[in-house]
């Protein structure tokens, strides 16, 4: 093809469109996590509740009759206002109430809150993509080298670096912007200073839903309004985030742009590159610079929080009850249905899969986004094995875990270098790579139509038996996963968390003990996920989507990070709710989202911790 | 919305009753339930009318005095989308509910999951939606059985018109996964067989819900195709073409695109719908027949709205599913299996009977050709014809050799 760089311009103005349509939604993001540190998944929720209201706004009500120009925007900005309003009722309701739990808790709560939306949203806008009015006066194209050129796209490019201006202008040049950027800085000593903490937190979290409604609004001229919205637009939004660099407004835009650009240029090349492009992006930058483009260096990362005590034995009566429920839960088996037998080999597995997440998450103190990676690892091991060497189940399981922990030694080596939320999404990024690798790779995976047969041996097929293995299995991870952390390399491993410094001192080497535990913990979620293959007969991309990962985080998160119980808890509840839910309402989302609103609010040491609080 | 909440009461009459007698009931003379099994609230828009569309032929079967004298009843189930609780759910519904036969599935994903599951505990799968040809075909089995016009189908239907017209060179764009894969990959072969000096330029494959539309219209401009084969559908079809008409991208091209007729598709588009595309889908404003006249009107009594592709869809495999049962007169499995073969039962759309074929399990029904017209504020498809599905599939000799022989 002959080279035209005319048309590989209007390319570059395309990937601006869309760089400034991504920078609206992350700055909201980055400007929330600057100060309250909190990873607010409902971003996207707030972004799509933008659009379907300036849908709305431009069709209905006084917007509408007044029509054309004035009223086209007084919708859009009246969407994002509303929006904003939403989103400082939500800090005042709910997140208010959060912040003295441990970290990344809160994602529990707008998790919760993304649930919620989506189905309200459905109700109120009914299940059809709305397609909202093109712009007043842009709605039609100019010729830009021969090529068509939306006016709209060339307007939003300018957008882009309007809105990041004048954030610039609220942050160094009004009281507001310079308390918030002081509070990005140090919270503790603006409140020390006096300030009124919990204004200027509704304010910022105001300020973020706001930015996340107009760019939702903004997208109407261009993109249809539908309910998958906010799950296109959150992980992006965040990979932009922590490309740039937690809380910077400079870095948010930077990543934007290369995001957009490297998109645009990147289908040129690679059409099916869609899929992984911006998690390649991250992880190379994470790699390469763990702080993010933008972000500071590891000089303001964590001051010193107070170690929580460490938990003592399981009070006397819990432990006997637990045990007491053990017992019972084999002896009843054989008497329940096939169906009851399936749930609770289901519940087997997941408890294996939070509690492997739990070892890296409590005792290791890192955050994993990207969990199901391992599970994914184990699950696709036994079926690659039987697909194509027709291995039995018993093969199968035991190379499992050892497919899964080679994963989690590669990955983890990249991993446990990071801290916090930087480490978390490079996680993300490298379960998201393996996604697209079961995803695309079709002659060997069989891509997303997956992997079929994948049944257990002969004699595990009944219901009871494989419920028993399954049991077995997990029990014996569980009680492996006790063993370490109660042995020296668990104790160690919460020295280097608590206290880095004082661990180094001693001669304890933290990047080797979080890189052993975390490919343990990728052995064992590895082997839930073949257990959970065998169980189910087929292995699909999806077993390690970023659902699954986000499942097991709320799992862990729910039942309380603090012990082995919290897992357990947290699975059996989260797994039993979501099923019973479902059988019962077409809304299951709203009502499971209020549920575990209602949890988080009234068990802020998650639910294992509800029960020790008295003897703590 | 208003529907939407008459949807929910039903969901919850359905499991009131379904708890109220949690014990299997086989009694001859009891109803006869199927279980059916769909990603309701991942896929709320196709799959709501295709619910209404099932539910308003088994008000018509029992009305009509059911199977025999037994009802059918159906117990309904949300797989979320994901392959692994569609297969919890078929063992909840076969275990605990005690359904005569599995049905539904909208992604393919999960409709080979279902037919893997249908094959391992010898339970009778009657695939509604989902269009891969795996299902029937390379992972075909004894007890699925598939009723939609599959992706190969839809494809050749669009061959036969693209032949037709003078456009040599082709861009192809396709939602990345298998359905987009497969029907590009069907859509080259079959052309290039009619039409072996056809060359294709290009390809493009956004991920599936996040189309980078901007950027993937002007990546296809630059290829100056003459022909542009689209599969993507739903968001991405609006996108797309939304930036492709500022674009001018469609102007003075020949467009043929899957599934793009179906009031799902065109409906959205509203005032966007492009003039002249060869599409699949159905006209259901202008299809007059008799059968269909009755069926449309009954619907819009019922619920209020117009049908769509999906009530169809789930209105013709009630019809089957009763035709086989009546033949079969037994719940038995391998009964069952026995007369779905080469069973005939009438299509709602009312052209005539249908019948799944004995060799691969894949039905006749078939789909409209046409295309696409802006109307005032709406499109629609105009000079369509019912393309038989019996016209658009392999030899029987040639699927024998793609299916696994079971």
């Amino acid at each position: 093809m002959a080279f035209d760089w005319q048309g590989l311009v209007v390319q570059g103005l395309n990937g601006l469109a869309s760089a400034s349509s991504l920078f609206l939604v992350a700055s909201g993001l980055t400007v929330i996590f600057g100060v309250s540190r909190i990873v607010n998944f409902a971003h996207g929720s707030l972004y799509m509740l933008g659009a379907y209201l300036a849908w709305t706004l431009t069709a209905h009500g006084p917007f509408a009759e007044l029509g054309g120009f004035w009223g086209f925007w007084g919708a859009i900005l009246s969407a994002a206002l509303t929006v904003a309003a939403l989103g400082a009722l939500v800090e005042m309701l709910v997140l208010r109430r959060l912040y003295q739990a441990p970290e990344l808790f809160q994602l529990l709560a707008t998790f919760a809150l993304v649930l919620i939306v989506q189905d309200v949203a459905l109700l109120l806008w009914g299940p059809d993509d709305k397609f909202g009015p093109r712009a007043p006066l842009l709605r039609g194209a100019t010729e830009i080298f021969g090529a068509r050129f939306p006016l709209y796209e060339l307007f939003l490019i300018a957008v882009g670096p309007v809105v990041l201006g004048l954030l610039w202008l609220l942050l160094h040049r009004s009281r507001f912007g310079i308390l918030l950027r002081a509070a990005t800085h140090d919270r503790e000593m603006v409140a020390a200073l006096g300030v009124d903490q919990k204004r200027l937190f509704t304010g910022v979290f105001a300020l973020g839903a706001g930015l996340a409604g107009l760019g939702g609004a903004l997208q109407i001229p261009r993109e249809a309004v539908t309910l998958h919205m906010d799950m296109a637009v959150i992980v992006e939004a965040f990979v932009v985030v922590v490309i740039g660099g937690l809380g910077s407004l400079g870095g948010a835009a930077l990543a934007a742009l290369i995001i957009g650009e490297l998109h645009a240029f990147g289908i040129l090349v690679f059409p099916r590159i869609t899929l992984v492009l911006v998690f390649l992006v991250m992880a190379v930058v994470l790699v390469l610079r763990p702080q993010g483009l933008l972000g500071r260096g590891a000089a303001t990362a964590p001051v010193a929080a107070p170690a929580p005590p460490l938990p003592g034995p399981m009070p006397g009566p819990l432990r006997w009850a637990a045990i007491a429920a053990a017992v019972a839960l084999v002896g009843v088996a054989p008497f329940l249905g096939d169906y009851p037998l399936i749930l609770l080999a289901d519940f087997s597995v997941l408890v294996l899969f939070a509690a492997s997440l739990h070892l890296i998450m409590g005792p290791g103190g890192m955050a994993s986004f990207g969990h199901a990676a391992y599970f994914g690892a184990g699950a696709y091991a036994a079926a690659l094995l039987f697909k194509h060497l027709a291995a039995p189940m018993e093969v199968g399981l035991i190379a499992a875990p050892f497919a899964a922990g080679l994963v989690g030694l590669l990955f983890g080596w990249f991993c446990v270098r990071l801290s916090g939320v930087y480490a978390a999404m490079l996680t993300l990024a490298f379960a998201q790579i393996a996604w697209s690798i079961s995803f695309q790779w079709v002659e060997v995976t069989g891509g997303d139509n997956g992997i079929l047969g994948v049944w257990p041996s002969g004699w595990a097929r009944g219901r009871l038996v494989f419920f028993y293995l399954s049991l077995a299995l997990s029990a014996a991870g569980v009680l492996l996963l006790r063993r370490i952390i109660r042995a020296p390399f668990g104790l160690a491993l919460r020295a280097q968390r608590d206290s880095p410094l004082r661990a180094e001192a001693i001669g304890l080497d933290g990047f080797l003990l979080r890189w052993i535990a975390f490919a343990v913990s990728a052995a064992l979620a590895g082997l839930a996920g073949a257990l959970f293959a065998y169980g189910k007969g087929s292995v699909f991309p999806s077993f390690l989507g970023i659902p699954r990962s986000v499942d097991a985080l709320l799992m862990v998160l729910l039942g309380g990070v603090q012990t082995l119980t919290g897992p357990i808890v947290g699975a059996i509840a989260y797994a039993g709710l979501q099923e019973q839910l479902a059988r019962l309402t077409d809304c299951w989302r709203l009502v499971l989202g209020v549920v575990i609103l209602a949890l988080v609010l009234f068990f802020p040491r998650g639910l294992a911790g509800a029960f020790r609080r008295r003897d703590a | 919305m208003l529907h939407g909440v008459g949807r929910r009461g039903l969901m919850a009459g359905v499991a009131v009753a379904a708890l109220a007698r949690p014990a299997v009931s086989r009694a001859q003379g009891g109803p006869i339930r199927i279980g059916e099994i769909n990603s309701y609230t991942a896929q709320p828009a196709f799959l709501g009318p295709y619910r209404n569309g099932w539910l308003l032929a088994q008000e018509q079967v029992n009305a009509a005095g059911g199977i025999d004298g037994r009802p059918l009843e159906t117990v309904f189930r949300d797989d979320a989308g994901k392959p692994e609780d569609a297969v919890r759910l078929a063992g909840e519904l076969v275990n605990a509910e005690g359904v005569a036969l599995l049905a539904g599935g909208y992604l393919s994903n999960v409709g080979l999951a279902l037919g893997d599951f249908a094959r391992q505990n010898k339970k009778l799968y009657a695939a509604s939606e989902p269009l891969t040809d795996a299902l029937v075909w390379s992972r075909g089995n004894r007890y699925t059985f598939r009723l939609r016009p599959s992706t190969y189908m839809q494809a050749a239907m669009l061959v036969e018109e693209a032949a037709k017209l003078p456009a040599m060179r082709w861009a192809t764009v396709a939602p990345n996964y298998e359905y987009g894969q497969s029907a590009v990959k069907w859509f080259r072969e079959l052309l290039a067989k009619k039409r072996p000096d056809a060359t294709f330029v290009g390809e493009q494959f956004p991920a599936l819900g996040r189309i980078d539309a901007g950027a993937t219209v002007q990546a296809l401009e630059r290829l100056r195709p003459e022909g542009i084969f689209n599969v993507t559908f739903g968001t991405d079809l609006l996108n797309f073409v939304r930036q492709g008409n500022t674009r001018g991208l469609f102007e003075g091209r020949t467009v043929a695109s899957m599934l793009s007729g179906e009031p799902e598709y065109l409906e959205p588009l509203g005032e966007e719908c492009p003039d002249g595309w060869i599409v699949t889908g159905y006209p259901r404003d202008d299809l007059n027949n008799e059968t269909h006249v009755k069926l449309r009107d009954a619907y819009r009594q019922k619920f209020g709205e117009l049908p769509r592709c999906g009530s169809i869809v789930g209105y013709d495999n009630v019809q089957a599913i009763a035709a086989m049962l009546r033949k079969a007169r037994s719940t038995e499995t391998e009964a069952m299996v026995e007369a779905f073969r080469g069973i005939r039962f009438p299509t709602g759309y009312g052209t005539g009977e249908v019948t799944f074929r004995a060799a691969d399990h894949q039905s006749t029904l078939g789909a409209f050709v046409g295309r696409t017209k802006l109307e005032g504020k709406r499109g629609r498809m105009v000079d369509w014809r019912y393309a038989d599905g019996a016209d658009y599939l392999p030899g029987e000799a040639e699927v024998r050799a793609w299916r696994p022989q079971d």
